[in-house]
């Protein structure tokens, strides 16, 4: 079910826009289920990290309150068109997945 | 005799350095663990989140921080929210949300090299302010700007 859509693009001016969706719940552990009336259980992304080559160029840390099917953007600078650059994220079930995809 | 005492000695000293390799393997996943700041992420005031995530909970703002967040948001479980600053030497962004329950929602580590901006949705549980703290040299700055919510996001 879980899925990653990961993008990078080069600008001109040498800066890479990396833009990713994940597909996740991330129940924040404070919602209630609308029949039973009880607590839904925390299921949230905790960590992403993003790695260009063998450089990690940005770390996340996510509570429960970032929306669901998270979306991130971010640029960095000194990558070439063709480099490969990868994403993986963990939640607070222990549960990770990872993409890699090349930067156009 | 003799040689059997040596024998138990070398005994003791083999299972003894096992035992402290176990208690090293032991400590070790529970320091990888920690890299998630579980305590910031469950404070219940800005205050406390700041002081767990950074041992610090001074912050000036600064008109260098740029946070772009809708002045009203229709819904509250998705509410975009871009930030970026031309400051140098940041080493992390964070998002806070005053009147979440837990108001510290993401932060981010910037290392050397990439550019500090960061978009993202988060979620709200009603009207508050936004708070984008920026950490560049070892001090901490902050903009912040009101989100109004029709409807909540975290109930």
């Amino acid at each position: 079910m879980a899925t990653i859509k990961l993008r990078a693009k080069n600008s001109s001016d040498g800066e890479c826009e990396v833009k990713a969706i994940m597909t996740h719940p991330m129940e924040s552990g404070l919602r209630k289920d609308a029949n039973s009336g009880e607590l839904i259980p925390a299921n949230h992304i905790r960590e992403v990290i993003c790695k260009h080559g063998d450089k990690t160029v940005l770390t996340a840390n996510w509570g429960g309150a970032v929306s669901k099917n998270p979306y991130i953007a971010f640029k960095f600078n000194g990558a070439k068109k063709g480099e490969s650059i990868s994403l993986t994220w963990i939640d607070n079930n222990g549960a990770s997945e990872s993409e890699e995809t090349q930067i156009r | 005799m003799n040689m059997k005492r040596r024998l138990f000695l070398k005994g003791t000293l083999a299972s003894s350095t096992i035992a402290v390799a176990a208690i090293a393997g032991l400590i070790r996943p529970q320091q990888l663990l920690a890299a998630w700041p579980e305590s910031a992420f469950s404070a219940t005031t800005v205050t406390d989140a700041l002081s767990s995530l950074s041992g610090n909970s001074d912050f000036s703002s600064s008109a260098e921080i740029e946070l772009n967040a809708p002045k009203i948001a229709e819904n509250g479980a998705v509410v975009p929210v871009t930030i970026s600053t031309k400051m140098s030497g940041v080493t992390k962004i964070s998002i806070l949300v005053e009147k979440n329950s837990f108001p510290l929602v993401a932060s981010y580590d910037i290392p050397e090299g990439t550019i500090p901006y960061v978009s993202t949705r988060i979620k709200m549980g009603k009207t508050s302010n936004v708070i984008a703290l920026v950490e560049a040299g070892g001090k901490q700055f902050s903009a912040q700007q009101e989100v109004k919510v029709t409807i909540g996001g975290c109930g």
